[in-house]
């Protein structure tokens, strides 16, 4: 099951996804002792952020949506949350959300005294105005840009998590490589939905849309993680829907090295990491690979 | 599965004293004693609130604080709100109980009260006119902070003399953090039991954005009910609780925010 991701050692192939659960060291922890390979914090701004109001996360029949809005503490906070990262017993990756490019630099450097083993980089957010898709973050152009800056700024591996709402996502995902990104991870939330109240007239989420994930978000997701791994060579996380050890199997033969798992903590559980692990062992045995790598992108033989 | 809002009526209000009142509901909900559902007023805001009434009744017992409760505050009968789940754990059932409340901390503990046999109930507040569910509970002892009423002190005062001739297995309490922690601290020195009611600020309420974590503990799923081992594991229990932010800052200070 040990899995290479840009150097780091995993020892499994599964990592939480940003902005589930990754609130706090002692929350990492957890999710750590329940079989993750790898965590993902909540994203981090320079300045805290209270984000949307409540309602603020949904579940529909298919999927979830969210419009939390990307509170977060900010730098400050992370720096007293997140002490001595390395007691931790797998790697941990920040996430590092901003409006331009100095902004992503500004807390790229402040989070530096950190034991963060990477830092991923979501151009990608659906419903929070000034971050993400809604300040045009996810065009080829403004991707190089933001990958280049970062990445002249650290020296840890840094990942760019994608839209699967851009156009040309491969397009995207080159840009990134270009400028220099260690990995890409596919994809951030879809959309974004909407679901109406009917009773009450109103959409449910506050912020009336939200991004989707989950079950609907899957098969957008692995066709997103094929799209990349034809136009880049760099490992991607492909994430989007992964609640079983065979979805993951699926999202390694469409050419994931890593795959991320957020919403299927609230279908499965916390212990989602450990569950999906020993079924994907289970089906690599049956089927006669002898690793995990062996697979990766095999969809596209 | 699905956690979207139902709409439900206001069926009845009834006025528990002038800062506290109880909204029934036309659903019935199928909860046990301790869990929550969250209450939406859309276009305004969600929140978490506890049954205190389960069965033939649903209903919910708020205090008014801030701009939430206000608009509940101003809701008349017939008029609609969301609700969604009952969330959260229970209390656990054990037979020789004492229960603690403080404040609005009654309300998850009324429909355990009602699921206990002869249980030692204590009911403190503030002062007579802050009282709530006295005549609900008509043989719980009433402590009241000024002795406007019944035994003037703290309900610890009382539990402490209860526990020196009755002897019981398990205190259930809720109410302020404060009164928590001190009824926890006297029970390890009893080697009691203790069940303790958390109150965090919630996002989703199902246990995925972590807004409501304390020491690795989600209040809305492994909580809001946490006994004596996980207890005495929680720094972050009369200590420290997340903003909107998720910024930790001390209890006092998040009730201070949370009230505003
Ligand atoms: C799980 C949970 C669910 C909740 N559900 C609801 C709800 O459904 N609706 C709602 O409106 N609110 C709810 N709350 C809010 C909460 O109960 C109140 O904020 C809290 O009780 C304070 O209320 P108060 O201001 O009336 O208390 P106060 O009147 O200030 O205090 C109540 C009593 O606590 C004791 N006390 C106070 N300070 C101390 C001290 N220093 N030492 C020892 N004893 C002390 C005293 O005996 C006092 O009489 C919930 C809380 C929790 C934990
Ligand atoms: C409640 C919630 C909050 C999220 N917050 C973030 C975030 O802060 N940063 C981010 O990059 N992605 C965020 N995401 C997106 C997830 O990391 C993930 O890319 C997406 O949900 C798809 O995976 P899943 O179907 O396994 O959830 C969030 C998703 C959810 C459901
Ligand atoms: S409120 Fe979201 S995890 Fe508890």
């Amino acid at each position: 099951m040990e899995t290479k991701l840009c150097g780091i050692k995993l020892k499994n192939p599964t990592v939480l996804a940003s902005g589930i659960l990754g609130t706090s060291k002692s929350l990492l922890a957890r999710v750590i002792g329940n079989g993750a390979g790898a965590v993902t914090i909540k994203s981090i701004s320079f300045e805290a952020r209270e984000g949307h109001k409540n309602p603020t996360v949904i579940a529909f029949e298919g999927g979830m949506m969210n419009a939390v809005g990307y509170s977060n503490f900010g730098v400050a906070g992370a720096l007293k949350e997140f002490v001595n990262l390395n007691e931790l017993e797998a790697p941990i990756f920040a996430s590092v959300i901003g409006t331009e490019a100095e902004d992503f630099v500004k807390v790229v450097e402040g989070l530096k005294g950190l034991d963060f083993a990477a830092i991923e980089i979501p151009l990608s957010c659906p419903h929070t105005p000034g971050f993400g898709t809604l300040a045009g973050q996810d065009t080829p152009e403004k991707t190089f840009e933001i990958t280049k800056a970062v990445v002249k700024k650290t020296k840890k591996p840094v990942f760019i998590k994608l839209s699967p709402n851009t156009k040309n996502i491969g397009e995207v995902a080159k840009a990134a490589e270009k400028a220099g990104a260690s990995a890409i991870t596919a994809v951030n939330t879809m959309g974004p939905g909407m679901v109406i109240n009917i009773e009450a007239k109103k959409p449910v989420l506050d912020f009336k849309v939200g991004g989707v994930s989950g079950p609907a978000l899957k098969p957008v997701a692995v066709r997103c993680v094929y799209d990349v791994y034809e136009s880049v060579k760099i490992p991607i996380i492909g994430a989007g829907g992964v609640l079983t050890g065979k979805d993951a199997v699926e999202m390694m033969m469409a050419g994931a090295t890593a795959v991320g798992i957020g919403s299927g903590i609230y279908y499965r559980g916390i212990d989602i990491f450990r569950e999906v692990c020993s079924e994907i062992s289970e089906w690599v045995e049956k089927n006669g690979y002898k690793n995990l790598k062996e697979l990766v992108g095999v969809a596209h033989e | 599965m699905s956690e979207l809002p139902e709409i439900v009526k206001i069926i009845k209000i009834t006025q528990e004293n002038p800062c506290v009142k109880t909204f029934f509901f036309d659903k019935r909900i199928q909860a046990k004693p301790g869990q929550f559902v969250m209450a939406w007023i859309p276009g305004l805001d969600e929140k978490p609130f506890s049954l205190s009434y389960v069965g033939k009744e649903t209903g919910i017992t708020v205090e008014e604080k801030g701009k939430f409760t206000k608009r509940l505050f101003q809701m008349k009968e017939g008029d609609k709100i969301g609700i969604r789940g009952p969330y959260g754990n229970s209390f656990g059932l054990k037979a020789n109980a004492c229960v603690v409340a403080g404040g609005c901390g009654i309300a998850p503990l009324s429909t355990l009260i009602e699921n206990l046999k002869n249980p030692f109930v204590i009911l403190g507040a503030r002062s007579k006119d802050r009282l709530i569910f006295e005549k609900r509970f008509p043989n719980a002892k009433i402590t009241t902070d000024d002795g406007s009423f019944g035994e003037k002190g703290f309900v610890t005062d009382v539990l402490k003399n209860v526990l020196r001739d009755r002897k019981s297995e398990v205190i259930y309490t809720c109410g302020p953090e404060v009164m928590m922690k001190k009824v926890f601290e006297i029970c390890e020195s009893h080697k009691i039991g203790c069940q303790a009611s958390l109150e965090r600020y919630m996002k989703c309420g199902f246990g995925v954005c972590g807004q409501c974590e304390v020491n690795g503990f989600r209040v809305c799923k492994e909580g809001p009910v946490f006994s004596s081992e996980s207890l005495r594991e929680m720094k972050g229990f009369g200590g420290f609780a997340r903003l909107k932010s998720g910024e930790r800052v001390s209890v006092s200070e998040y009730i201070q925010w949370r009230c505003a």
